[in-house]
C-alpha cells in the first residue's frame, strides 16, 4: 500500500529513517523506545522463562536430583524478580503504551519525549545490575525479600539486586509521569475524555499507580539496604526492628503493582474485543471508571497477603473485606466485555483469539482470587501451590495473554507487515493449552498443601507435578513460535496496510509503519470510540 | 497412569476430610466458593459459546438495538456480584474469628521455629524434634515464636497455618479429631533447607498418649530455667549477696511493677521477655540502667524456660533489700 505524504519522501518511515545503531540508542522517537523496550524485556523474559523451565524439571521428580536447594531457591528469586520487575510492569505500558499511546490520542509523541528515553536508560542499568546479581552467585530470597531474612541472614547478592529494582523503579514512576502529561495534555482537538478508547484509560489508572506506589518500594529496598550494610535496626527484631513493618511496606506497593501488571491488559482486551465482534465496548463509562476505581481500592488491600502473618485480626476483617469489593469492578469488566460480543459481527483473528484465552483465564484466576479473599480459607491455602496458581492465572493466563493479543493486534502498525495469520492462530491455542496444563494441577497441589518455593517434595504429589512440567513444555514451546513467525513477518510478511482490521481510532487513520511524527497533519476527532457502523446495516 | 494417581488418591482421601474440628467449617466454605465459581465460571463460558456462533460474522441472526438500557445491566450485575462478594466476605470472616478464638481449658505447648527445624516444648518439661505428640479430642494451644527469620507453622489436614515471627510469640490453636500422623510443613521460605523443616504431628488416643507421656521425662521448664538463671549470671545481680543493686525477682511475674517515668507496668510473659532482651526500655523505678541486654546471648529456648523460672517465683515474697551501700 502506498500512502502519499507531503514533507518528508515518500515510503520514509520512523523504521527505515535510519538503520544506525546511534541513531536507535539516541532517539527521542516514543515508537522507537517502544521497540527498544521490546527488545530488552524479551531478553528479559527469556532469561526468566529459563529459571522457569529448570524450576519445572526440578519438580519432575520428587527429589532433589536436577540442582540443590540452593540453586533451586536462586533460580525461582530470578524468575519472580525478573518476571515481574523486567518484563511484566514494563510490557504493556513500555512496549504497547509507548507505540501507541500517542498515536491514539492524536500526537505527535509523549509530553517529554527525553525523558522517555532516559526512562529506558535507567531501566537498563536496574536490568543490568540485577542480572550482575545473578552472574556474580544469585540472590535466594524470593522476589518477596521477606524480612528478616533478605536483610540480616541471606548471604547472597542482595544487595546488587535490590539496588537494580530500586533503579529501574525510577525507570516506572518516569514512565508514568510521562503518561499521565502526554494523556492530559496532548489530546487531539475533540478528544474529550469520554471519547478515549479504553486502552488510554487504563494507562492513565496504571500510570497514576506507577507514580504513587513506586516510591515506597524505593524506600522500602532503601531500607533494607541500610539494615544489610550498617546494621540499622528497622526489620531484624534483634537489631530493634519488626519484621512484619517490611511486608506492610512492601505490599503497599506490590500489590497496587499487581494492578499496575493487570490492568493495561484489560485496557488492550477492550481494544481487541471491540474490533474483532465490531461493536462499541458495552457500558463504556462503567469500564473506564472501573479502571480508576481498582487502581484506588487496590491501594487499601495490601494486607490480605498477611492474614496469617500474625497481624492484627480485625486488620484481616477489613483488608478482606476491602478485596472483596476491589474484585467488584474486575467482575464488571468481565461480564461487559461479554455483553459486547452480543449482537456483535465477530471473526477469529489471532488477537481475537488471545482476548478469548484472557476472558477465560482471567476469569478463573479472579474466582480463585475470591477463595484467597475469604479469610478461613485463606488460612489453609495461603503460600501454598494454590496462590502460584493463582497469581499466574492472573499474570499471564491475564497480562502476557493480553500482551500477544496486543502485540499481534499492533505489529502491522509497528512493523508494516502481516505474519502468517494460520501459525499464530496454532499458536495462540498451543499457549493456552500448555497454560492451562501447567498451572491448573497447582490448584490442586495446593489444595493439598504442598507449599511453594519446596525443591523437594512428598510422594505424593508427584502425578501433579509431572502433569505440571509437561504443561510447562508446551507452553514453551507456545512462547518460541511467535517469536520465528513475527520475526519472519518483518522480511517476508505481507504488506499490511494503514488499517488491515477495518477498526476504528486514530492509529490506524495513519500509514504502518507510521511516520516519524505520526500524523501528517493533527487529526481532528468528532466522534465517540469505537464508531463501528451498526450491526445489520 | 492409574497406579502413579493411587497415592494422590489416599492424599486426598486424608487432607480433603480434614482431621480437626476446624475442618468441617473450612471445608464447607471451600466447596460453596467452588460451587459458585464454577458455576459462574461455566455459565460465563457457555454464554459467551452461544455468542460467538450465533453471532460471527456473517451469520443470519438478527441483530436489533438491545431492548432496555445499559444501566440498568450494569446496576443488576454490579448489584449482584457485591452481594454475593459481601456473603463470602462474612462466612469466611465467622470461621476466621472461630480460629482466632482460643477454646477454654486448650492445653499450652511452645513452637520454636530455628533454621531448620521444628523443636517442641511441652509443658512438662518434654522436648520433642520435628514431631508433636498430641492427645485427640482436646483443644491445643500452640504458642509460636522464631529464633532467627519468619517461619510458618502449617498443618494441612488441620487447616491450621501461622507464621512463626522473630521477636514475638503468637497463638494459634487446633483440636485433632482423627488420631493418626499428619505432615507439617514450613510455609513460608526461609532459606536454604526451608523444604526440609517438616515434622508430623502424632495425634494419638488419651492411652497411647498416656503411655507416651509416661516414656521418660525431662525437668520441668522452670527447674532448667533456675539452673540457667545461675549460668547465664542473672543471680550475679539479682540475688541477695550481691554488690550491684538491681531488684529482687520473687513475686514479681504478674503483678505490678512500678517503672522509671512514673507508671505501673504488669509483669506479664511480654514484660519479662522485654526486661531480659531490652533492658533499658523499661528500668523499675529507683534502679541505674546498668543491666546489659541479652539480646542474642539467651537463645530463644533458654529464653521459654527462664520466664518459666521468673514466673514459678510468682508466689513468693521477696527477702528485703539490703541497704544501699
Amino acid at each position: 500500500m502506498t500512502t502519499p505524504s507531503s514533507a518528508p519522501p515518500a515510503g520514509e518511515n520512523y523504521f527505515n529513517r535510519d538503520y544506525s545503531l546511534r541513531s536507535w540508542l539516541t532517539t527521542r522517537d516514543h515508537k522507537r523506545i517502544a521497540l527498544l523496550y521490546l527488545a530488552s524485556i524479551t531478553g528479559f523474559f527469556s532469561i526468566a522463562a529459563v529459571a522457569a523451565a529448570l524450576m519445572r524439571w526440578e519438580l519432575l521428580t520428587p527429589q532433589g536430583d536436577l540442582v540443590v536447594s540452593d540453586m533451586y531457591n536462586r533460580l525461582f528469586t530470578l524468575h519472580g524478580v525478573t518476571m515481574v520487575w523486567f518484563f511484566l510492569i514494563p510490557s504493556i505500558p513500555s512496549v504497547l503504551g509507548n507505540f501507541v499511546l500517542p498515536l491514539m490520542i492524536g500526537a505527535r509523541d509523549v509530553a517529554f519525549p527525553r525523558l522517555n528515553l532516559l526512562s529506558w536508560y535507567v531501566f537498563m542499568a536496574g536490568g543490568l545490575l540485577a542480572l550482575y546479581s545473578i552472574v556474580a552467585g544469585g540472590v535466594d530470597t524470593g522476589w518477596t525479600f521477606y524480612t528478616p531474612y533478605s536483610s540480616t541472614y541471606s548471604n547472597s547478592h542482595v544487595m546488587a539486586m535490590a539496588a537494580g529494582v530500586f533503579i529501574a523503579g525510577f525507570s516506572s514512576i518516569a514512565t508514568g509521569l510521562n503518561f499521565i502529561v502526554t494523556i492530559h495534555r496532548l489530546r487531539a482537538p475533540g478528544l474529550t475524555w469520554f471519547r478515549l478508547p479504553l486502552f488510554v484509560w487504563s494507562l492513565y489508572a496504571t500510570s497514576l499507580i506507577l507514580v504513587l506506589a513506586t516510591p515506597v518500594l524505593a524506600i522500602t529496598l532503601l531500607l533494607i539496604m541500610l539494615e544489610r550494610l550498617f546494621g540499622v535496626g528497622v526489620f531484624d527484631p534483634k537489631l530493634g526492628g519488626d519484621p512484619l513493618l517490611f511486608q506492610h511496606l512492601f505490599w503497599f506497593y506490590s500489590h497496587p503493582a499487581v494492578y499496575i501488571m493487570i490492568l493495561p491488559g484489560m485496557g488492550v482486551i477492550s481494544e481487541l474485543i471491540a474490533c474483532f465482534s465490531r461493536k462499541r465496548v458495552f457500558g463504556y463509562n462503567v469500564v473506564a471508571v472501573a479502571s480508576l476505581a481498582i487502581a484506588l481500592l487496590g491501594f487499601l488491600v495490601w494486607g490480605h497477603h498477611m492474614f496469617v502473618s500474625s497481624q492484627s485480626v480485625y486488620a484481616g476483617l477489613v483488608f478482606s473485606l476491602l478485596s472483596f469489593l476491589v474484585s467488584v469492578p474486575s467482575a464488571v469488566k468481565v461480564f461487559n466485555w461479554t455483553a459486547t460480543l452480543h449482537r456483535g459481527s465477530i471473526t477469529f483473528d489471532t488477537p481475537f483469539l488471545y482476548a478469548l484465552g484472557f476472558l477465560a483465564l482471567f476469569t478463573v484466576g479472579g474466582l480463585t482470587g475470591l477463595f484467597l479473599a475469604t479469610l478461613a480459607v485463606d488460612v489453609h491455602l495461603h503460600d501454598t501451590y494454590f496462590v502460584i496458581a493463582h497469581f499466574h492465572y492472573i499474570m499471564v493466563g491475564g497480562m502476557v495473554m493480553a500482551y500477544l493479543g496486543g502485540i499481534h493486534y499492533w505489529w502491522p502498525k509497528i512493523s508494516g507487515r502481516l505474519y502468517h495469520e494460520a501459525t499464530a492462530r496454532v499458536a495462540a491455542v498451543t499457549i493456552f493449552v500448555g497454560f492451562n496444563l501447567t498451572f491448573f494441577p497447582q490448584f490442586i497441589l495446593g489444595y493439598l498443601g504442598m507449599p511453594r518455593r519446596f525443591h523437594i517434595y512428598p510422594a505424593e504429589f508427584q502425578t501433579l507435578n509431572v502433569l505440571s512440567t509437561a504443561g510447562a513444555g508446551i507452553l514453551g514451546l507456545g512462547y518460541a513460535l511467535p517469536l520465528c513467525y513475527l520475526g519472519w513477518s518483518l522480511f517476508r510478511g505481507p504488506r499490511a496496510g494503514a488499517n488491515p482490521w477495518n477498526a476504528t481510532g486514530l492509529e490506524w487513520t495513519t500509514p504502518s509503519p507510521p511516520p516519524e511524527h505520526n500524523f501528517d497533519r493533527t487529526p481532528v476527532v468528532t466522534q465517540e470510540p469505537y464508531h463501528y457502523p451498526e450491526p445489520g446495516a | 497412569m492409574t497406579a502413579a494417581a493411587l497415592p494422590v488418591l489416599a492424599l486426598i482421601d486424608g487432607v480433603l476430610a480434614g482431621a480437626s474440628r476446624i475442618a468441617p467449617a473450612v471445608n464447607a466454605l471451600f466447596f460453596s466458593l467452588l460451587l459458585v465459581s464454577a458455576t459462574v465460571a461455566l455459565g460465563l463460558a457457555l454464554v459467551i459459546m452461544v455468542f460467538l456462533v450465533r453471532y460471527r460474522r456473517g451469520s443470519a441472526a438478527p441483530r436489533p438495538p438491545l431492548r432496555w438500557a445499559e444501566w440498568k445491566f450494569e446496576t443488576a450485575w454490579i448489584a449482584a456480584t457485591t452481594v454475593i462478594f459481601l456473603g463470602f466476605f462474612y462466612a469466611g470472616a465467622r470461621v476466621y474469628l472461630r480460629m482466632a478464638e482460643v477454646p477454654a481449658g486448650a492445653a499450652e505447648i511452645a513452637v520454636i521455629g530455628r533454621q531448620w527445624m521444628w523443636e517442641v516444648r511441652h509443658a512438662d518439661g518434654r522436648r520433642e524434634l520435628a514431631e508433636l505428640h498430641v492427645p485427640v479430642n482436646q483443644p491445643i494451644l500452640l504458642r509460636l515464636t522464631s529464633e532467627d527469620v519468619i517461619h510458618s507453622f502449617a498443618v494441612p489436614a488441620f487447616r491450621l497455618k501461622q507464621d512463626a515471627v522473630p521477636g514475638r510469640t503468637v497463638a494459634a490453636w487446633f483440636e485433632a479429631t482423627r488420631p493418626g500422623r499428619y505432615p507439617i510443613y514450613c510455609d513460608q521460605y526461609c532459606g536454604t533447607q526451608h523444604a526440609e523443616m517438616g515434622g508430623e504431628v502424632i495425634v494419638e488416643t488419651p492411652e497411647d498418649y498416656a503411655a507416651w507421656l509416661a516414656g521418660g521425662k525431662e525437668a520441668a521448664p522452670a527447674a532448667r530455667g533456675r539452673a540457667l538463671f545461675i549460668r547465664y549470671g542473672c543471680s550475679g545481680c539479682h540475688s541477695g549477696n550481691s554488690a550491684v543493686r538491681a531488684p529482687r525477682l520473687e513475686g514479681l511475674a504478674g503483678h505490678p511493677v512500678p517503672v522509671e517515668g512514673g507508671h505501673l507496668l504488669i509483669a506479664d510473659e511480654s514484660y519479662l521477655r522485654d526486661s531480659i532482651l531490652l533492658p533499658n526500655q523499661h528500668v523499675a523505678a529507683g534502679y541505674a540502667p546498668l543491666m546489659p541486654s541479652f539480646q542474642g546471648v539467651i537463645p530463644e529456648g533458654d529464653l521459654l524456660d527462664l520466664i518459666a523460672y521468673l514466673q514459678s517465683l510468682a508466689g513468693e515474697t521477696p527477702p528485703a533489700n539490703p541497704p544501699a551501700p
